[in-house]
């Protein structure tokens, strides 16, 4: 398993998902799977970035396990902020017309729709947020 | 992310290259924001682009906004399958003109 610490901050999205795509390079990785992996990655770090440590910059660590048995990848997201299940919250309502149109919730509607497994766990004060999917 | 813009006769042709996510959208949404107030015909161009997140679509739905409010028209063009799927996934194919 590898992991890589950053700070919650924006830009560090594209040093964690350079590391990420790293290490599915190296697990033949589908263009698709990493595309959806990206996007999720984008989604969920951004999340905290924006809401974890509540206006502060802390820190989130990600993991990445490679699930050979089930020709998958396994992706961990863990940060020392406030316990936020972001799993708790209704799916946006996707056919609403433009006008009602809002942005809330649709990103990790989209990580719910392509990843195939997500869950979350508050544990010894970090909450971590796991992805599966397959490669 | 880049962002290249070109005129097309009435329209302004606007490529967006790289990746357009939580890092990036600011420019776009800096960029689009000062565009509608311009232009009447907006064209998106996405040959390059490699993925859109939430912060993506974010910016593309205030810009079709504020397009069908002053009658103008946002064009989204060239999408890649995976960029495809993100509208598809989203509902954003039912309000978005895409080519």
């Amino acid at each position: 398993m590898m992991k890589l610490r950053v700070k919650s901050t924006i830009e560090n999205v594209d040093l964690l998902t350079e590391f990420v795509n790293e290490q599915l390079e190296g697990m033949d990785c589908s263009t698709r799977a990493m595309t959806q992996i990206d996007i999720a990655l984008d989604e969920l770090f951004s999340n905290i970035c924006n809401y974890a440590y509540g206006g502060k910059i802390g820190h989130v660590t990600v993991y990445v396990e490679e699930l050979e048995d089930e020709g998958a990848v396994r992706i961990t997201l863990e940060d020392e902020g406030i316990p936020f299940d972001p799993l708790s919250h209704e799916d946006p309502d996707i056919s609403l017309g433009l006008k009602d149109r809002t942005i809330g919730g649709l990103g990790i509607f989209m990580v719910k729709r392509t990843m195939d497994d997500v869950s979350y766990e508050y544990k010894d004060g970090l909450n971590m947020l796991t992805v599966v999917k397959a490669l | 992310m880049e962002i290249t813009k070109s005129q097309e006769g009435e329209k302004l042709v606007v490529l967006v290259s790289g990746r357009l996510n939580t890092g990036t959208a600011p420019q776009l949404d800096a960029e689009l924001s000062t565009l509608v107030t311009q232009q009447d015909a907006l064209v998106l161009d996405f040959s390059d682009l490699a993925y859109i997140s939430s912060a993506g679509l974010r910016v593309i739905l205030s810009t079709q906004k504020a397009m069908s409010r002053k009658k103008g028209s946002l064009v989204v063009r060239n999408c890649k399958p995976e960029i495809l799927e993100v509208f598809e996934m989203t509902g954003f194919v039912d309000f978005l003109t895409i080519e």
